[in-house]
């Protein structure tokens, strides 16, 4: 090690230590905590975003209304879109995929953790990137999709879309990275016997999701490498002037926008599909069903794009053949929602949070995609395109679907990340205001979507007739900000006073309900051995002649070695990551004040790399050292 | 990152280390990267009337490019013999080809450079026609690459002075390395095959102009 140290004057051996305190998160490795980051530094965006929809929400519950300026508005429904979707649902997602993978599949990490630390901060620092052009002069307006030519600096003059263009660049490495990271732990790191086809439904799905990132991210990267050019560097890619076909923009936009679509939905399906077995205490109906038709939505995915754009005239050749594929997609999705029910079918059902959410995503989720079929219908879509219809119809899946899917992973997974239970009776209470507000909130955007009113309007006249559905509207947005302040209010109470949950607490069939609650830092003492499907589920029961679960006398063999730990080796915490990710952020912040930024951020960045590179993953504590390991 | 060997890949499922799947992964979603730069450019070469005479046909310089294109392909095959002597743990042969792709990297961006300085001097820059916007996009984000290989490979025949475990030591370092030079590579035979070629062969000047 000696050779190496003198590269960098001894920098490399000096490894941060600290095991509480900020510094310890700043340079964690430890895939849970990095989870715990992402959950919370999503739920902090669910936030900032909830409340841009609220002042939207505000500004529409009366006609002629002045709670914001149209510009103000503009900000709003663009940063709102943004901040759902790349700040709050893909993150929270991540947050699941951090802590869970490797307990779902028997491994004590991630196949990178530094790589994965990286990803969490850059996320981070792209987010704040992106919020910060509320301070510089205005969030950008144009939409989440941001179509050209409006982005142009000749109708875009603000720094506003430079902001969200440098913040999605920093955001899409963040994702990359941590895509990467995903698939090379799910199929390289299972535990001894944990086939593919053992993997939990989860899992499948967060690894389909990494691919749909790992190829859709790339393509929204050069479109707005694309579009930068145009703002900086004075090309005319989007320059209908100058010959510039604009549709070009939204062909790569939604090439990239529909796989993204799936990216946000998969990981909800894949959380119901682990919570339905538990609480109906059966296995999951048509294991491998489930599988392909996610694989067959992600392969399928890809063909689906133009149906954003059957209003732009491509011809009814191209517009018949994306209704047809966009109709077939339907069919694995649909497939799903039937295993789902079969699942529960004949169960011995336990009504607990996480199923009352897990339930209420299925019902949100089937209402979304019967809307979702409606539009796939070419003609259909022409009047329905651009109207409420489409706004009540993308919240049906994003927020009755995915966001539900969510927060049923929360209600579940709580015991298994905290040791502690959180408290049914409030979690009851906030599942319910929730589906009701939800329902109140955006069913009435289907009467107004067919009556005509268009989106990204800031308001609209009391002739026009929106009135009354408006109001409701606003009205059920109460009852969800409620739900949120009961969701708050459980977790302090269960901070408090929660009780505590034990290891396995929902009588859950995967690999991560085998360890306790919170997990040891090294994940599992020693590493499981896996011989079936749910094989912790088989470990507990096995069958009588009727095909019912009887338990097993002596429990689970919980594999929990009495001398914990001493001899694993897990990473070592590092400086790096973080630094090289304030390094990328300063890169791209420096286009946006001074070019002095970037090439500091650049420096930083170098060093980063080189110094990341040389140090080794894995330092070994000098006691380890006199065992001779 | 990748050039690290210390990750804790003892055991996988798959046999493959987790450094080689990560590559394979990343080249994977840069596939997805130059495809739409190159289908960005397909979609919006032919905008003929609009060139201000500095079309495809006129400006492109088959034989030059073609010699820059065969120093790119040979830097490959130095590559590959870098890669088996860090496999025979031969450090010096290592030494002589990693020099060997570097100098052959660098003699390709040369070419590049001279073809940017030539298009600017007649008149085609990033902003004059859509057709320079995306030719140097394109070809400037495959320059880019490059230069990072080259820095890679680099800092690589630094290692094999400094830290000779990190090359010949495990050779996977080299190995991945490589994997992203020829993936370079072969990007540069398909924008080869469809800006220069494609674009510019059985097409006079006039036509298009």
């Amino acid at each position: 090690m000696a050779t190496g140290n003198e590269l960098l004057g001894g920098v490399l051996a000096k490894r941060p230590v600290a095991a509480t305190g900020l510094m310890s998160w700043l340079t964690t490795i430890d895939h849970k905590r990095i989870g715990i980051l992402y959950g919370t530094t999503a739920f902090i965006f669910f936030i900032v975003g909830g409340l841009e929809a609220f002042l939207m929400r505000l500004q529409l519950s009366s006609p002629n209304a002045g709670v914001v300026s149209p510009e103000v508005y503009n900000q709003m429904f663009t940063m709102h879109g943004t901040t759902m979707i790349f700040l709050v649902v893909m993150p929270m997602g991540a947050a699941f995929f951090n802590y869970m993978i490797p307990l779902m599949i028997g491994a004590r990490d991630v196949a990178f953790p530094r790589l994965n630390a990286f990803s969490y901060w850059t996320f981070l620092f792209g987010a704040l990137l992106l919020n910060f052009s509320f301070l510089a002069g205005g969030a950008p307006n144009v939409g989440w999709f941001a179509y050209a030519p409006l982005t142009s600096t000749t109708f875009s003059s603000g720094h506003g879309v430079d902001y969200w263009v440098l913040g999605l660049q920093v955001l899409g490495i963040s994702s990359l990275a941590a895509a990467f990271n995903f698939i090379v732990t799910i199929v390289n790191m299972r535990a001894p016997g944990m086939s593919m086809m053992r993997l939990p439904v989860f899992v499948w799905m967060t690894l389909i999701v990494s691919f749909l990132l790992v190829l859709a991210f790339p393509v929204l990267t050069v479109a707005i490498t694309l579009l930068l050019f145009d703002r900086l560097f004075g090309t005319t890619f989007f320059e209908v002037a100058a010959g510039a076909n604009p549709l070009i923009w939204q062909h790569f936009f939604w090439a990239f926008g529909h796989p993204e679509v799936y990216i946000l939905i998969l990981p909800a399906m894949g959380i119901v599909s682990e919570i339905l077995p538990v609480f109906s205490r059966k296995p999951l109906f048509g294991y491998t069903v489930v599988v392909f038709s996610g694989v067959l939505i992600g392969f399928m995915g890809w063909g689906v794009w133009s149906h954003h754009m059957f209003t732009v005239g491509l011809g009814p050749v191209a517009n018949s053949a994306f209704a047809l594929i966009t109709m077939l997609i339907a069919v694995p999705t649909g497939i799903k929602i039937f295993n789902w029910m079969a699942t529960m079918w004949g169960g011995s059902i336990r009504f607990t949070t996480p199923m009352l959410f897990a339930i209420g995503f299925i019902a949100m989720f089937v209402i979304g995609g019967l809307s979702g079929v409606m539009h796939a219908v070419a003609p259909s879509d022409t009047q329905q395109s651009d109207t409420y219809f489409i706004v009540a119809h993308l919240h049906y899946v994003l927020f009755g679907g995915s966001v539900l899917g969510l927060f049923a992973g929360i209600y579940y997974w709580w015991p298994k990340i905290t040791g502690k239970m959180l408290n049914e009776l409030l979690g009851k209470v906030q599942f319910w205001l929730f589906f009701v507000g939800f329902n109140v909130t955006f069913f009435p955007m289907h009467f107004l979507g067919m009556d005509g009113m268009p989106r990204r309007i800031y308001t609209y006249t009391s002739e026009q007739g929106w009135e009354f559905w408006n109001a409701i509207s606003t009205a059920g947005v109460l009852f969800i900000g409620l739900s949120l302040f009961v969701f708050i209010q459980n977790l302090i109470h269960t901070r408090r006073h929660g009780e505590m949950a034990g290891d396995d607490p929902w009588d859950g069939r995967t690999l991560e309900w085998s360890i306790s609650s919170p997990p040891p830092h090294y994940n599992f003492a020693k590493i499981p051995n896996v011989g079936a499907r749910d094989d912790f589920w088989g470990q507990k029961y096995s069958e009588d002649s009727e095909g019912r679960a009887v338990r097993i006398v002596q429990g689970g063999s919980k594999g929990k070695a009495e001398e914990e730990g001493h001899n694993i080796h897990m990473p070592t915490p590092s400086y790096y990551p973080v630094l090289l990710a304030a390094g990328i952020c300063m890169i791209a912040s420096g286009f946006l004040s001074h070019l002095a930024v970037t090439f500091i951020g650049g420096i930083l960045s170098v060093i980063s790399i080189y110094a990341w590179a040389l140090e080794p993953a894995t330092v070994s504590n000098s006691n380890d050292d006199e065992r001779g390991s | 990152m990748a050039l690290s060997n210390q990750e804790p890949d003892h055991y996988t499922s798959t046999g493959l280390s987790h450094r080689k799947l990560l590559m394979w992964t990343f080249l994977g979603s840069e596939c997805l990267f130059f495809g739409t730069l190159i289908a960005n450019h397909m979609i919006n070469r032919n905008k003929a009337d609009l060139l201000h005479g500095l079309s495809p046909a006129c400006i492109l310089d088959i034989p030059i490019t073609s010699t820059s294109t065969f120093v790119l392909l040979m830097s490959s095959m130095a590559m590959v013999l870098a890669v088996a002597a860090a496999e025979q743990g031969n450090v010096k042969h290592v030494r002589i080809w990693l020099l060997g792709t570097i100098l052959l990297g660098i003699g390709f961006l040369g070419f590049q450079v001279y073809e940017f300085k030539a298009f600017v001097d007649e008149g085609l820059t990033i902003g004059t026609n859509l057709f320079g916007s995306t030719f140097f996009t394109l070809t400037g984000f495959h320059g880019a690459h490059v230069t990072l290989g080259v820095i890679w490979l680099l800092s690589m025949f630094v290692m094999s002075y400094k830290r000779r475990d990190l090359v010949t030591g495990d050779p996977l370092n080299l190995d991945i390395a490589g994997l992203y030079w020829h993936f370079v590579d072969i990007v540069w035979i398909v924008i080869f095959t469809v800006v220069y070629l494609v674009g510019a062969i059985g097409l006079s000047c006039t036509e298009i102009g």
